[in-house]
């Protein structure tokens, strides 16, 4: 039997039954914009960078089965438009100085910012309180970058066993919080060594004690755009240590 | 309560019955949540790590759960917690000034604690007593046709203390208003009559008269009800336990909208029959009724009428005799969450988790409550289910329009001079309804509520019905002395309130289109924040996870283009102006320094003679 493909901007990408547009993509070595997602865990589409245009509709690239023959928009100028617009709310919402930060440059928001041409953050910013978590001995929580991609509260609960993270509030107050009554990273179990510390795409958990060690302007989304590593994002799996270390 | 009083003891005793009473399981969080909060008051830290070891769930997730919902209290919210309704029907009636008298002669600040936790006043979206408004909920109870002398009285019963069983009864009085009557309002069939005649069918023909009388869902979306079932019918149960369910959604949540409201306070039996004849119809044997916090003053009569279909053999083993029948149906109070009317958002809910919209497919029909193939369908619908099976299905099919057959209750409010449930085949004019209600200087007609669409006077002859304009029910009517820019801010804000979170583009745009039309009203707005408007509209449209967000900016969108003028005088100039305003932003040095002279001023306010600010 013929091998089932979507048209992808016009290139045909083969997939496997199952595969979402993502991982076809992915597999293709063509780059889809996203940030929740991450091929070790189950897609949860809720940061929408992902969204394409299949058979004429918006959908998340990461949570919709690929079907045969499907016509897919991904590289236009309203998609990356409206992309662009995504990455600005992200922006205005948290606290994020790029210059002061430890991830710049091997952090995903920068890097999407950057290959999506983000000239601004263009919105009124909302300047949100959100204090640091320095509680624990080997890892800071700086929530002020947290983008609510719930990877680490994924990656916690599915390879950790350990629910260390979670989100509570709705809407724009919606934030995440650790396990433990005092609202302490300290009181909960987490361990620099868990997949949870490894798996943030911007600058919230941070190692204590380790500042620069890669100096900026050689880290990895310095040293190429993001969009041409798609083979390292495809290649992203639950046992890898990534962080730049 | 103070957190001291949390003794280990003392908190299991507390717990114990509540998390008994639901058989440990995690998957009644929120139930759980409620009734301890009940007992409790609030939900204190400890509690949440208590309830969190009891079930066995981590206990950032109880908390997370906690978090979500707007009736959970994770600090004390006062002995009286007083609740305005904030739909713009309320505003229309001079909620925002009884807000406002109630915090003056209580002396506090709305959104805030008293010192001595007496009580707190606050906002909430609509409770669904826009005919009878404004309305608040007091410690959940609803309080309607609130008036300036009304507030006064309550504020003195606050202040001495009395508790709620010692206010005036009339004061939490509830009215039908039913105005008009059609194929549904206009019989009342004894209990089980649906029930038996659908037994009496049997399920294949029972759904065949489904699909004959061509019923479509009265919740918003006009989903046929037939191929629900149908689906739901034929799709594999999954494990050991097998079960299908029927879940009747009663999250009736859009403002502007309370017919559930009336049906299940005066035609339960129906809504409970048309539950059991879908459970007959798909092979279940357990419906879940998920009731809004809003309406948790009806539970009583509802559980009562559940004890009685099930002494006269309506509910349980065995129905009307039939062997091969069970049915049972519980009752699950929400928590104030306008998204969990979104039907995969409220199996979430029912499921004890946040009410965030699931990844659709697979739907509801095969993969939903527990995993197992539910229907949902909105009270309405079953109402009218249990009719067809009572009636035919051809003679369903003969009411109404082609592709709309039937009739729908419209729940109508505003300024009307008789507001209240009108019910009318598919098909009828605005025109006709507004004559009918006695709308006489209607400028608009937001239909379905916020999420739905406003028409302007030349669209009063289109009709009610899914091929013109479909609708939940909501039908609010804005006499020519309202300001549609303030209808469209109040639903602003409500989105924005009622944003899940889960997705960036409504989480965030929700909040950029409030702050928006706040400040065009703050009269600093230009034709740029328009154009963002619009901006976000597309993108909110385009690319967010439910039909919330979707529909988010949708009345902004509507009024933008029919009632332009309301926003245009509003603008201070065509070009851009920061919502930033140094001259005013300098006042609070201006207090300290006692200053006001026109060198403690800043621009255009400095230039002119004797300003204060």
């Amino acid at each position: 039997m013929k091998q089932a493909s979507i048209l992808l901007d016009g290139l045909p990408v083969p997939f496997d039954a199952g595969q979402t547009i993502m991982d076809a993509a992915l597999a293709a070595g063509i780059f889809i914009p996203h940030l929740c997602h991450h091929p070790a865990f189950k897609p949860q589409g809720s940061c929408k960078l992902c969204t394409v245009k299949a058979n004429g509709r918006y959908v998340s690239a990461c949570t919709l089965p690929a079907r045969d023959g499907m016509e897919v928009e991904n590289n236009t100028p309203d998609l990356n438009d409206k992309r662009r617009t995504l990455l600005q709310m992200l922006f205005v919402e948290g606290n994020h100085f790029c210059p002061s930060c430890e991830q710049s440059g091997n952090c995903m928001l920068q890097a999407l910012a950057y290959e999506l041409e983000m000239l601004s953050p263009h919105f009124d910013q909302f300047y949100p309180n959100r204090p640091v978590d320095a509680s624990h001995p080997e890892v800071l929580l700086d929530f002020n970058r947290c983008i609510l991609c719930e990877l680490c509260v994924r990656a916690s609960r599915d390879v950790d066993g350990k629910s260390v993270f979670s989100l509570s509030g709705r809407g724009i107050n919606k934030h995440l919080i650790v396990n433990a009554e005092s609202g302490r990273l300290a009181d909960t179990d987490f361990d620099w060594a868990d997949k949870a510390a490894q798996v943030c795409p911007v600058g919230v958990i941070l190692k204590k004690r380790r500042g620069f060690a890669v100096p900026i302007g050689k880290r990895r989304y310095d040293i190429e755009p993001i969009a041409r590593q798609v083979e390292s994002l495809a290649a992203r799996r639950a046992d890898d240590m990534g962080h730049g270390d | 309560m103070s957190e001291e009083s949390f003794d280990a003891e003392r908190l299991e005793e507390l717990l114990r019955p509540v998390v008994d009473r639901h058989g440990g399981d995690p998957l009644q969080l929120v139930q759980i949540l409620r009734e301890t909060q009940d007992v409790v008051g609030y939900l204190p830290t400890a509690v949440l790590t208590a309830i969190a070891t009891a079930l066995r769930l981590p206990r950032a997730q109880v908390e997370g759960v906690a978090g979500f919902y707007s009736f959970f209290h994770l600090t004390p919210p006062g002995r009286y917690r007083v609740l305005f309704s904030d739909n713009i029907t309320d505003r229309m009636l001079g909620s925002g000034e009884l807000l406002d008298r109630l915090c003056n002669k209580l002396w506090i600040e709305r959104g805030k604690v008293s010192e001595d936790g007496l009580l707190s006043v606050d906002r909430t979206s609509c409770t669904g007593m826009c005919d009878q408004g404004p309305a608040l909920l007091v410690n959940g109870q609803p309080l309607t046709h609130l008036s300036g002398e009304r507030i006064d009285r309550i504020s003195e019963l606050i202040r001495a203390q009395v508790p709620l069983a010692d206010w005036p009864a009339e004061y939490f009085r509830v009215d039908d208003n039913i105005r008009r009557r059609d194929s549904l309002l206009a019989t009342e069939w004894p209990a089980g009559e649906a029930l038996r005649a659908a037994l009496a069918r049997g399920a294949e023909a029972m759904l065949a008269e489904m699909k004959l009388s061509n019923l479509r869902g009265r919740g918003g979306a006009g989903f046929t009800t037939a191929v629900k079932w149908e689906s739901a019918r034929r799709a594999p149960c999954h494990g050991e336990e097998g079960l299908r369910y029927v879940v009747c959604n009663a999250d009736e949540g859009e403002p502007g909208t309370f017919k559930d409201r009336v049906l299940l306070s005066s035609y339960a039996d129906l809504v409970f029959d048309g539950m059991s004849v879908a459970g007959f119809s798909i092979g279940a044997s357990k419906g879940l009724l998920y009731l809004r916090g809003e309406y948790a003053y009806l539970l009583p009569a509802l559980r009562e009428k559940l004890e009685r279909r099930r002494r006269s053999g309506l509910l349980g083993r065995a129905l009307c005799g039939q062997v091969a029948f069970d049915f049972e149906i519980d009752i699950h109070l929400g928590a104030g969450a306008y998204v969990c009317g979104e039907e995969t958002a409220l199996l979430e809910s029912l499921e004890g988790r946040r009410g965030i919209p699931r990844i659709r497919p697979p739907f509801p029909v095969t993969a939903g409550y527990r995993g197992q193939p539910t229907v949902v369908n909105n009270v309405e619908t079953l109402c009218k289910a249990a009719l067809i099976a009572i009636r035919g299905g051809a003679w369903f099919a003969g009411l109404g329009t082609k592709q709309s057959t039937g009739s729908k209750l419209l729940s109508i409010s505003g300024d009307v001079e008789r507001p209240g449930i009108y019910e009318y085949p598919f098909g009828v004019s605005v025109e006709q309804v507004l004559q009918d209600c006695g709308a006489g200087n209607a400028q608009a007609v937001q239909v379905s509520g916020p999420s739905g669409v406003c028409l302007a006077t030349h669209e009063f002859s289109r009709r009610i019905a899914f091929e013109d304009v479909p609708t939940a029910g909501a039908f609010m009517v804005f006499g020519t002395h309202r300001d549609m820019f303030e209808v469209a801010r109040n639903f602003a804000h409500f989105f924005k309130h009622e944003s899940c979170g889960f997705c960036t583009p409504c989480r965030v745009g929700t909040s950029l289109v409030a702050n928006c039309m706040d400040k065009i009203a703050k009269g600093l707005g230009t034709q740029y924040e328009i154009n963002q408007i619009f901006k976000i509209h597309r993108l909110l449209h385009a690319a967010s996870h439910c039909g919330l967000g979707q529909a988010a900016c949708n009345p902004l969108f509507d009024t933008l283009q029919k009632f332009r003028p309301a926003y245009e005088r509003r603008l201070c100039s065509l070009d851009f102006e920061p919502a930033f305003d140094l001259d005013q932003a300098l006042a609070a040095a201006r207090q300290m320094t006692g200053r006001n002279d026109p060198g403690a001023h800043f621009g255009l306010a400095a230039r002119l003679p004797g300003v204060a600010s």
